[in-house]
């Protein structure tokens, strides 16, 4: 366990008097890692709560600059930050909030070269980016890199929030178990059609946060098996059953994928402008 | 059997914005069948040419997806509750 400094103790006192976390779980936090794809919707509110709970290292991906548009929602950025590179002005925000947390920028999109050296380095994976493509290569990524990935998803007024970590959990699935492949062109609006709540982001991601400081202090019942969604129009939180795919092409016995795959521009469906 | 299936956001310019609708069928199969009458476009979206449920679609019924039930030939009882799963992606930008 680390030695805290009395800023330390006082800082994650309400963690500490928690029998759960304590001074093991709040030093087991400080010496995590994190990786997050995307500094945007979903990534703002889960930078926000892992900086803040101390994690020790979050690692941020995104090759965007901060816009007008996105303010609405992805709150990690603010007025005088547009034009900043996203990684950037998100390394500002958590530093300002937590000085003990080591911020690593990626300014670059994860492709098939760089995600697998990339994520290695990390205990935990935070999937909140707007392609399915992405999303992918992300799921096959943790699959054959052994790490955890906390995936988060919304549109207009709905989210969707689960775990996959088919490496620990023997009955776990991967998000090829709960959609094998990328929806063809065509079939799913695109991101100028749909629109999304602002907040929405803050229900999905903060949702996503919670699971992570869960993974990494080992408490609780994972998400791992089911699938989270929420639907804000109707105010409702439903978890369903998620199974591992006896056939799945990535994760079962049977399957085909033994390496990374980059699915073209073509059927790459922005169903969100997340 | 009459059943409740809920719509996803994505599909309910086909419902003319509703959020559930109730339909009589006896099997997954015939719900997809019946809500096509009721709001033609529906089954495109859920299945693709050869009729099969598409991969990137998942339909519930109650807590359990119909791929680990007996898929289109899931029986339906009364008062079962359908959802419609579909995949998105947003997030980030």
């Amino acid at each position: 366990m680390i030695d805290f400094t009395e800023e330390q103790i006082e800082r994650y006192s309400r963690h500490i008097i928690l029998p759960e976390v304590g001074g093991e779980g709040q030093s087991r936090l400080l010496e995590s890692k994190v990786f997050m794809i995307g500094a945007g919707g979903l990534g703002s509110p889960v930078a926000y709560y892992l900086a803040a709970a101390g994690v020790g290292t979050i690692g941020i991906a995104d090759a965007d600059v901060v816009d007008m548009s996105n303010l609405q929602r992805q709150i990690i950025h603010n007025n005088e930050r547009i034009g900043m590179e996203k990684v950037e002005s998100a390394k500002k925000t958590i530093q300002a909030l937590n000085p003990d947390v080591n911020v690593i920028t990626y300014t670059e999109r994860v492709t098939e070269e760089n995600v697998r050296e990339i994520i290695r380095d990390y205990d935990v994976i935070v999937d909140g980016c707007d392609n399915f493509p992405t999303r992918f290569l992300v799921n096959d990524a943790c699959f054959f890199e052994q790490r955890t990935l906390v995936s988060g998803a919304m549109f207009r007024f709905e989210g969707q929030v689960t775990t996959f970590k088919p490496h620990t959990d023997r009955e776990g699935p991967c998000y090829r178990c709960l959609y094998p492949e990328p929806p063809p062109a065509g079939l799913v609006p695109s991101c100028s059609e749909a629109g999304i709540l602002g907040a929405l982001a803050g229900s999905v991601g903060t949702i996503q946060a919670v699971e992570v400081i869960k993974e990494l202090l080992g408490i609780g019942d994972s998400l791992s098996g089911y699938l989270m969604t929420f639907d804000a129009l109707r105010m409702e939180w439903r978890k369903l059953k998620l199974r591992k795919d006896p056939a799945c092409p990535l994760c079962s016995k049977e399957a085909t994928i033994k390496d990374l795959i980059t699915y073209d521009e073509a059927c790459e469906l922005r169903t969100a402008q997340g | 059997m009459s059943v409740t299936v809920r719509i996803p956001t994505p599909l309910r310019k086909l419902t003319g914005g509703t959020d559930e609708v109730s339909v009589e069928a006896a099997n997954v199969g015939e719900m997809i069948e019946n809500l096509e009458s009721a709001h033609a476009g529906l089954k495109e979206r859920l299945c693709d040419e050869a009729g099969d449920i598409r991969r990137f679609v998942n339909i519930y019924v109650n807590d359990e997806d119909v791929r680990f039930l007996q898929g289109k030939d899931t029986p339906l009882a009364d008062n079962d509750q359908v959802s419609i799963v579909p995949a998105i992606a947003g997030g980030n930008a």
